[in-house]
């Protein structure tokens, strides 16, 4: 139980995926730099989304994420603009931030049983309050305008942790870092710590009474979820060579994270990737299909770029209506009882704090 | 840092008391359907921004402002009695984060709708009232006539609230949301007339906002996490504690604001909003929990 054992189909799996360049090089030789790029914002968006998940599972939703991404990215490009400190030193700094502010934000929080519409109100009130931040402090981080780490030499290097001209190696990277995050979300997954939280999360006082130390838990599971964002954002200001309080920060960042994470599935480790390929293939096939579209475009000119919004949030709505495991999570509930193994044995500790009858209700 | 003591500070002071007149009208539709349907709605500034655009292009077609504005109140209930009869009701037995996500998800298509239909241009109603000229300060009457008006809505509400049949038994519900239907009370058409009269609010304010701003899609980032803050910070559904709480908020928004740069205006709000949720987690005025 406690070991980890990679199955023949997670091998092979992995495999495909790292093997995935090499197809699209041999499909689509001409836009490759396209298609990779996809990839890769697939990639990291899912590490990202991974890493909130960890904490959205056990019914900790909080909105503060992109403020755990912005910290990641500007900690990073800041301390590397203007001290000339190379990401090696800067994103680990970043991430050290990022989990002290997730825990001294969490602390308070998990002491004083603030949850449900609290928690979310309040970690989004800490997205507000980086972002403003960010674009108080414009001297340094460029205001609204956002800001580029600083190029050096020909734009690859190992010494700044640059590597965007090149997509392969970009896409490697990307894809180390999301089979970390998998590899996270498993390694939670099998702890007693998966445990504790679940039982946190359906009745703190009864988990409380059994011994579990449920501050602790939390606030260890928060410093984790919030280090892996800090992460990721990190890593996606060093591949997109630009930060700006609006991608990378706010309010935008922290709803796009929730809502991909359960548009996946919250409680399977695919889950979140499921959601960031949904959601950008959504948003890239949109844009496309206005652009291919002379109709589509002579009608909504140039108010067509707000239709995958538009989109995006009506299949939210539906989701959480309907759907609230997400599409993998509902897909392999099907499969299983296709099967006809209802999933029977696993079910009740695995039922999720979204569609289990409201263990904490305010307060 | 040119923080002093003078003419402008005071000007900064009273402005902060105008804006809050504003603020507490907003907080106060978001409260009320907290308190009777225990939902949060994300998206009750987007809703404001619909008002703002029915009664641009209402006035800009020619109808009367006041006119107008009513046309704008009676789209916004709608649009709050449609939000709770198609999104709201199918999870009214979820986990309250649902609910919370379910309206985000409204915001967008709101957001997104609004920038397809109205583009993302400025727009501004372009009606003038004037400044009030008082001992060196100066007041926009559009912001005076903002907080008298919100200080009326407030009261019209309360009175409904408190005088009528109907008020008394939206009051009634909020108390105990299991024993009124027992009591043959339809809950589901009182939760509906209540989202109308929180949309009504979201109407009332968006006549007033549009004399003040100018008009976009994103006009909501702007005000809704504010109005969160303030909602929370006075209670969720605690509509005198929202009253209090929009005029601590604003302060810190226009004393920051005239001192610093408007972000650490907002920042240090946010910061203080968090520190207060944090001693007192049912709110500084949250008597019920």
């Amino acid at each position: 139980m406690s070991r980890m054992r990679i199955s023949v189909g997670a091998a092979v799996g992995l495999a495909a995926v790292a093997a995935l360049p090499l197809l699209v090089r041999f499909l689509f030789p001409d836009s490759e730099k396209y298609y990779l790029h996809l990839l890769v914002q697939i990639l990291l968006w899912s590490f990202i989304y991974t890493g909130w998940s960890l904490m959205g599972r056990f019914g900790l939703t909080s909105l503060g994420h992109g403020a755990f991404t912005g910290i990641g990215a500007y900690v990073t490009v800041l301390l590397w603009n203007f001290a000339g400190l190379t990401p090696w030193i800067g994103i680990p700094v970043a991430v050290g931030v990022s989990a002290v502010v997730g825990v001294l934000v969490g602390y308070p929080c998990f002491v004083f049983r603030i949850t449900g519409h609290y928690f979310g109100l309040l970690t989004l009130a800490l997205t507000e309050f980086v972002r403003l931040c960010i674009v108080g402090l414009r001297d340094y981080t460029g205001g609204s305008l956002g800001t580029q780490p600083a190029r050096y030499g020909n734009g690859i290097s190992l010494y700044a942790v640059q590597f965007e001209p090149d997509r392969m190696l970009a896409y490697y990277i990307a894809f180390v870092l999301w089979v970390f995050g998998l590899y996270l979300w498993l390694r939670v997954d099998r702890s007693m710590d998966r445990y504790a939280l679940e039982a946190a999360s359906q009745d703190e006082d009864a988990a409380a009474s059994v011994g579990i130390d449920v501050t602790r838990e939390k606030l260890k599971i928060t410093a984790l979820s919030s280090a892996l964002c800090a992460l990721g954002g990190a890593v996606f200001a060093q591949y997109q060579m630009y930060i700006g309080p609006e991608t990378i920060a706010g309010l935008g960042v922290s709803l796009n994270i929730v809502f991909a994470a359960i548009a996946g599935g919250l409680w399977v480790p695919l889950g979140p990737t499921v959601g960031a390929v949904f959601t950008q293939v959504l948003a890239e096939g949109l844009r496309v299909a206005i652009q291919g579209s002379a109709f589509l475009r002579a009608h909504l000119g140039n108010s067509a770029l707000a239709l995958d919004q538009m989109v995006y949030g009506l299949l939210l709505i539906l989701f959480i209506i309907y759907m609230p495991k997400g599409i993998l999570g509902t897909g392999t509930d099907w499969w299983r009882r296709w099967r006809g193994r209802a999933a029977r044995t696993a079910e009740p500790t695995r039922r999720s704090a979204l569609r289990s009858p409201a263990p904490t209700r305010g307060l | 840092m040119d923080c002093q003591l003078d003419i402008f500070f005071v000007e900064a002071l009273l402005n902060g008391i105008l804006l809050a007149g504003l603020l507490a009208l907003l907080a106060l539709g978001l409260n009320l359907v907290f308190g009777v349907i225990d939902v949060v709605w994300i998206c009750y500034a987007e809703i404001v921004m619909v008002g703002m655009y029915g009664i641009n292009y209402a006035y800009k077609g020619g109808v009367p402002f006041l006119l107008a504005a009513l046309l704008g109140i009676a789209l916004t209930a709608a649009a709050g009695a449609i939000l709770h009869y198609l999104v709201i009701r199918p999870v009214l037995d979820t986990p309250p984060i649902n609910q919370l996500l379910v309206t985000g998800g409204v915001l967008f298509v709101l957001q997104a709708a609004a920038t397809m239909v109205f583009g993302i241009e400025f727009k501004n109603i372009g009606i003038r009232l004037g400044s009030l000229n008082v001992a060196d300060m100066s007041f926009s009457w559009s912001r005076i006539w903002a907080f008298l008006v919100a200080l009326g809505g407030m009261l019209l509400l309360w009175l409904f609230l408190k005088r009528t049949y109907l008020g008394t038994a939206i009051r009634a519900i909020a108390q105990d949301r299991q024993i009124m239907p027992l009591m043959g009370v339809d809950s589901r058409k009182l939760y509906l007339v209540t989202s109308a009269i929180g949309g009504g609010l979201a109407g009332l304010a968006a006549t007033l906002m549009v004399l003040q701003y100018d008009i976009y899609p994103q006009i909501g980032l702007q005000f809704g996490p504010l109005i969160f803050m303030i909602c929370v910070l006075g209670g969720l559904g605690n509509m005198i504690g929202g009253f209090i709480a929009a005029f601590i908020i604003s302060q810190f928004i226009a004393v920051g604001s005239s001192c610093f740069h408007t972000e650490w205006g907002y920042a240090v709000a946010f910061l203080f909003f968090m520190v207060a949720i944090f001693i007192r987690p049912q709110g500084l005025f949250g008597g019920k929990s």
